[in-house]
């Protein structure tokens, strides 16, 4: 029992575990291969293969990206002063360069996340409905992408509204202190 | 697993250096022990590197957060997709059966009831709103163990390889199921076979992984939200995370950048997202003045104020079905008890006429409110032609193309005063598109069994 441990690399209970799962696995992934084995693998290994290769790189980078360019507008903004943003120098400005590029990247990083998932559950019908769509529910045209757009708008404008009424009032803090 | 707690590279490759400190001392070494410091230590720098994630929300606080509602969340997905396969009696007959080879993954299976008379709207409804509403959840979760995907060695022990592979079967099978029933709603049919199939066999393969994750990290989450957030501080905007000292290095990174949202405000995005995806859907299943709501969702368009003016699965030119089929030389057959009836529709409405106020539910999620049906009782149709109850009945529609032309109903549905031939909806004929010249209507059952355009009613000793 104890030799068998050391090989395995966990308790027996953990093989007894994974016997299970995978001999259930192996009866429903039959059935789940036996129309198109090779279309059923691409799918299920190239959700993986996408998700994690391609989606998450995908928006890390666009998340970082942002954040880069945000840092370069509220330096900017303030003349000049950029430098005192940089970590380690913990000045008054440079906290409040932080905390503004902080609520810059966050106002835009919000609504665009809601966007963005509004656009992955949805974009089949955003991206123009199905031929099956059109003629099985006998509805008109395709309002989707509009629909869509005018939601991402309206998002946006939230978070704005949002940021200009908290910026206000950071500044009106300000002054009085 | 238990995320790096049986790290074995030693303090040099699970602390992670930072960025231009490859860590351990072998890699200037001559080229075996080189290679040996690349076997043990991964590439020196990509994502195998600890400190390549630099996120400081990651940690096992928020993934447990995360698993636990995804728990609770997926339960209720999983009961009730489960008894949308059930409500398609899949037994009774082969017409009824889209996985014949289901063997003992049916081995739950029951008569579905036929009260309460919404139950197919709600488990459904349920099912498919739900499951939308946990799609960011979903990637929230899987973006929190995106370092363990990566992890280092690729494979520590044979009990880690197997782990590894019954995480192919979570996250892919999670991914695929998740992806079909999206496609499916949108009636965009790009998956590669059956919906039934590949939905129903897909859900079983990722229970599978699931069973293995629970079994092994239910216990770190159980452990993880007793302790409470405060085990490991909060790191606040603008403030690096501080050394968790709570924590052995996995999920949370060694080398974190500035935050700038908290834990609570990755938790409170992904509730938002979820608010958004529910606030854009759940009209569809509500009906009424509120499918108009659902500004997204494939049947959240309203509809006229006519009678007749309520979503259509499918229909009658999609159906193939016109005139031809249902005008004035359109009869009903009733077979059963070696007898046989045929009737006009004028015979039909000649028949006693009985109302059933009834929705229509799609196993596409969407459904309608109660509507005002009278008709005949598939009852009265079995007498008729004298078969006694119990009987079952096979119903066959008209239509010649498509799926779902013919529908098994059970005994106990056959039986129930408010299952009906229905002929008139709201007070009006029935439309084409609904039906007409006569339709089945069964409380409870989902719509496609609800079967438009009947030409012939076949009724068997159950």
């Amino acid at each position: 029992m104890g030799a068998l441990r050391r090989w395995y690399g966990a308790p027996v209970s953990h093989l007894l575990l994974m016997a299970g799962s995978f001999a259930l696995a192996a009866y429903a992934g039959v059935r789940l291969l036996g129309g198109d084995p090779v279309g059923v693998a691409v799918w299920f290994v190239g959700a993986v293969v996408l998700h994690d290769l391609v989606l998450v790189p995908a928006y890390t980078l666009a998340d970082r990206g942002w954040q880069a360019v945000a840092g370069l507008l509220v330096g900017a903004g303030r003349g000049g002063h950029g430098g005192a943003r940089a970590r380690g120098t913990r000045g008054t400005r440079g906290e409040h360069g932080d905390r503004a590029r902080i609520r810059l990247v966050n106002h835009v990083r919000v609504p665009a996340v809601l966007s963005a998932l509004l656009f992955a559950v949805y974009f089949p019908l955003i991206l123009g409905p199905s031929d099956a769509y059109l003629s099985k529910s006998g509805l008109p045209g395709h309002p989707f992408a509009g629909r869509w757009l005018l939601l991402c708008a309206l998002l946006f404008a939230a978070s704005a509204v949002v940021g200009a009424v908290r910026y206000a009032r950071g500044a009106v803090a300000d002054r009085s202190g | 697993m238990d995320e790096g707690s049986d790290h074995p590279g030693g303090p040099g490759s699970g602390g992670a250096p930072g960025p231009g400190g490859p860590g351990s001392g072998g890699a200037e070494g001559p080229p075996p022990k080189r290679w040996r410091a690349l076997l043990r230590d991964g590439p020196a720098f990509g994502p195998t590197r600890p400190g390549f994630w630099r996120s400081p929300v990651r940690g096992r606080w928020t993934t447990s957060v995360l698993g636990a509602v995804l728990l609770v969340g997926l339960t209720v997905v999983t009961v009730t997709g489960l008894l949308s396969y059930a409500a398609y009696n899949p037994d009774l007959t082969p017409v009824n059966d889209k996985t014949p080879d289901k063997g003992l993954l049916g081995f739950y299976l029951f008569p579905w009831p036929t009260d309460p008379h919404w139950l197919y709207r709600l488990t459904q409804g349920l099912h498919v709103t739900l499951g939308i509403v946990l799609v960011p959840v979903l990637l929230a979760k899987l973006w929190s163990v995106a370092p363990l995907f990566f992890t280092w060695p690729p494979v520590r022990s044979v009990a880690h390889a197997l782990e590894r592979v019954s995480l192919l079967l979570l996250v892919g099978g999670a991914l695929f199921v998740f992806a079909t029933g999206v496609l499916n709603v949108q009636l965009e049919y790009v998956f590669p076979g059956s919906f039934y199939v590949l939905h129903f066999y897909g859900s079983w393969v990722f229970l599978a992984g699931l069973a293995v994750h629970l079994g092994t990290k239910v216990p770190v989450m159980v452990r993880t939200l007793r302790a409470g957030p405060a085990d490991a501080p909060v790191p606040g905007p603008g403030r690096p995370a501080g050394a968790d000292l709570g924590e052995p290095p996995g999920l949370r990174t060694p080398n974190p950048a500035p935050a700038t949202l908290s834990r609570g405000g990755v938790l409170g995005l992904v509730g938002l997202g979820s608010l958004t995806l529910f606030a854009v859907t759940v009209g569809q299943s509500i009906g009424g003045p509120l499918r108009a709501t659902a500004l997204l969702a494939p049947r959240g368009r309203a509809s006229g104020e006519g009678p007749n003016d309520f979503p259509v699965n499918t229909t009658a030119s999609r159906a193939g079905v016109g005139a031809g089929e249902t005008g004035e030389d359109w009869r009903l057959t009733v077979r059963g008890g070696g007898r046989e009836a045929v009737l006009t529709r004028q015979e039909l409405l000649a028949l006693p006429q009985h109302r059933a106020a009834l929705p229509i539910a799609c196993v596409e999620g969407w459904s309608t409110r109660d509507q005002e049906w009278s008709g005949v009782r598939l009852s009265d149709l079995a007498d008729l032609v004298g078969a006694a109850a119990p009987v079952w009945v096979l119903v066959e529609s008209v239509q010649r193309t498509g799926s779902f032309t013919s529908a098994g109903l059970h005994a106990g549905q056959v039986a129930d005063p408010r299952s009906l031939l229905a002929l008139r909806v709201n007070g009006a004929d029935l439309s084409l598109d609904h039906g007409y010249p006569a339709r089945v209507i069964v409380p409870a059952a989902p719509g496609v069994h609800n079967t438009k355009w009947v030409g012939r009613l076949t009724f068997e000793d159950a």
